[in-house]
């Protein structure tokens, strides 16, 4: 993956807590290979009734050239499902903010190139308002570690191993290839010091 | 030992550390990878760049997530028949052992890997599915996993983690009657918030922890993701040893001491600190029910809903909203609230003590809504049957069907319908979880067996007293 440090486009709250990962992506679409794409399955009940007409109150469905997501506590909490992570990613979602995130949501983020950047409440409250129900242009740098909406400069949360990662675009695999040795040598250990912990091949 | 004084998660997490990078990633060994078919997208990934599967032998598979309920010989959907045939595929190209839809020891991936001693003390567990934690219980380091990290363990058995912070959980006292280890974790996120251990690997402690069974402690540990935390665990002690011996895959005769004599060293010592302790008292707690959309929400039985209107900003939004979904009302008592179906089964309380407790609710009752009843694994059902469980199930009116993670997430078309009030003993409330449009109220099984029963959701306790 290309790495990035900054992401510019249009912004859109959804001031909603706790979306979890079966809202932003419903279970009965997670059969699908990936390549066939997950964005039209983003958020699918809020954004689409249940004949399938799309509702016009829903943000995302106002605004569908956001790149950047505004929203409230614990996003992306639940399931471990990486596919919420392609559904936000194939929608053209870039970068979502918020004042705290579910661990496997943000990792999951972090490996497709997805920024979860963190804010306190305070600001995504004042942000939420200020967008209400319109999009609005904002700027979000990773290396300054600020985001720039209007005249306003609002710092922003984020752990230093992933910005990094962001940034350079690494790969996790490849960089894991150079440490070989070092793996093999631990395994070898661990197999003595632990033998439980061994199991013999398929039965 | 003179070295300064640790925490479990602490012996665990540097036994297991291959190496420390300098932005402060580590780099874990890692001792079992389970994967279902939900891993279809990791397999993928690893066929992309042509890569092998580092140690197939450490690798386990099995189907759950898609399983079907009834009929498994002739599986109507396409899809999902070729989802459960991928997954076989896949473990089949690389020699990774597969527990398969005709295995007598298929079942849900977190009740299998502890049934089979392939859940060990010390241990460091990973599998593409959040409730991981579950692992936890044996005093393993066990936690989730999403795609691309499934591919990594695939290709290279470590995984790159940041140290996460520690917290202690200790609970005090003694449980109430028909109070379970389902109501304690309930309660302690309806306290902390469903991101209130976000970032924390928890250590349950304190005499009620250490007076629960295995399966008790699995309850416990497998609702930490619900509370935010990216593991729960539990030091192990003589229950756990017990749990574990003679299992297929546990270690056995000389072994088997040594790794007990090892397994006792895996406990706090005296004097380690947590970054965050937090303490309960058991006695406070009340047989616990969700309300809204979120495991946050939730209260004990005997009261009553929050009213929005005085609730703030955000609150107010959340509250609104989830009563607005659930078709409640502000102020009223949980007590009473007529429900549509009951479900008991999933990784959070399908074992075979759930299934005791909730059968002797419901022996010699009949239920007044329909309901569906999925074993956690084939072994767990064949040992209810010849408790003679499923008969006291059947004859109460409800199905008993076969092991898989059936309705807590519907993947296998095991739902409840819109606008549909279910009473369950799964672990997410989440708006669509078990349906479009269904209502979910998350309790114990006990207490599912109760609504049930009464075809409301309402109070255990007497329905159970002079019972267990
Ligand atoms: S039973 Fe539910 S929570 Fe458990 S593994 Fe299956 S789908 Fe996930």
């Amino acid at each position: 993956m290309a790495g990035f440090s900054i992401i510019q486009g249009p912004a859109v709250a959804l001031p909603q807590d706790n979306i979890d990962t079966d809202q932003l992506i419903p279970a009965r679409f997670m059969s699908v290979p990936r390549k066939d794409g997950y964005g039209p399955y983003l958020l699918h009940d809020l954004r689409f009734d249940a004949g399938g007409t799309p509702r016009p109150e829903m943000p995302l469905n106002r605004h569908a050239q956001a790149r950047i997501l505004v929203t409230r506590r614990n996003f992306g909490s639940g399931s471990s499902r990486e596919a919420a992570v392609y559904a936000l990613v194939d929608f053209g979602i870039k970068a979502v903010l918020a004042p705290s995130f579910g661990d496997i949501f943000a990792s999951n983020a972090v490996n497709n190139g997805l920024l979860p950047a963190r804010l306190p409440e305070d600001r995504i409250e004042a942000m939420i308002a200020r967008l209400g129900d319109k999009a609005e242009e904002m700027t979000v740098d990773l290396t300054d570690g600020v985001i720039r909406i209007g005249n306003e400069v609002i710092p922003f949360d984020l752990d230093p191993i992933w910005r990094l990662k962001l940034i350079n675009g690494w790969d996790d695999i490849d960089m894991t290839a150079s440490h070989g040795p070092a793996i093999a040598a631990f395994r070898a250990a661990r197999a003595k010091a632990a033998p439980y912990a061994m199991l013999d091949g398929m039965t | 030992m003179t070295s300064t004084p640790s925490t479990l998660f602490a012996k665990l997490w540097d036994a297991h550390q291959v190496l420390l990078r300098e932005d402060g990633a580590s780099l874990l060994w890692v001792d079992r990878h389970l994967v279902h078919e939900g891993s279809h997208h990791a397999f993928a990934k690893l066929a992309e760049r042509g890569l092998p599967v580092a140690e197939p032998a450490l690798t386990i598979g099995v189907v759950d997530h898609y399983a079907p309920t009834r009929d498994r010989d002739r599986i109507g959907d396409p899809d999902i028949a070729r989802m459960i045939r991928t997954l076989e595929e896949n473990t089949n190209r690389h020699g990774i052992r597969c527990f398969g839809m005709r295995d007598p020891r298929q079942g849900i991936v977190h009740v299998m890997g502890p049934e089979q001693g392939l859940t060990l003390p010390g241990l460091l567990i990973n599998c593409g599915d959040s409730h991981t934690s579950t692992h936890g219980a044996f005093g393993a380091l066990a936690f989730g996993i999403g795609a691309t990290e499934v591919a990594h363990v695939l290709a290279t058995q470590t995984i790159w983690q940041k140290r996460p912070r520690t917290m202690r959980i200790t609970v005090t006292g003694q449980l109430g009657p028909s109070v379970t280890a389902k109501d304690l974790a309930l309660s302690w996120i309806a306290q902390l918030g469903a991101d209130g251990a976000r970032g924390h690997a928890i250590e349950y402690a304190g005499p009620v922890v250490e007076g629960l069974t295995m399966e008790g402690r699995m309850t416990l540990c497998n609702l930490s993701i619900e509370g935010g935390a990216r593991c729960g665990m539990v030091a192990p002690d003589d229950v756990t040893f017990a749990y574990i011996k003679g299992r297929p895959f546990a270690p056995h005769g000389a072994e088997w001491d040594r790794a007990v004599q090892d397994w006792r060293t895996l406990a706090t010592d005296d004097g380690a600190t947590f970054d965050r302790e937090v303490s309960l008292d058991g006695a406070t707690i009340a047989p616990t029910v969700t309300w809204g959309t979120s495991p946050e929400e939730a209260l004990p039985i005997t009261a009553n809903l929050p009213d929005p209107a005085q609730l703030q900003g955000a609150r107010a939004d959340q509250a609104r909203a989830a009563m607005d979904y659930m078709g409640l009302t502000p102020g009223q008592k949980i007590d009473g609230t007529p429900i549509d179906q009951v479900f008991i089964g999933s990784c959070t309380n399908g074992r075979i003590e759930d299934l005791r407790l909730a059968a002797a609710v419901l022996s010699g009752r009949r239920a007044k809504v329909p309901g569906l009843v999925s074993p956690g694994s084939a072994l767990v059902k064949a040992q209810a049957e010849q408790e003679g469980l499923d008969r006291i199930f059947t004859e109460a009116g409800l199905e008993w069907v076969a092991s898989g993670c059936s309705m807590c997430v519907g993947m296998n078309g095991d739902l409840v319908a819109p606008g549909n009030r279910c009473a369950s003993s799964t672990n997410r409330n989440f708006k669509g979880r078990q349906g479009r449009g269904a209502r979910t109220h998350l309790m114990s099984p006990a207490m599912v067996a109760a609504a049930a029963v009464t075809g409301t959701i309402t109070d255990v306790r007497p329905l159970l007293a002079g019972r267990v």
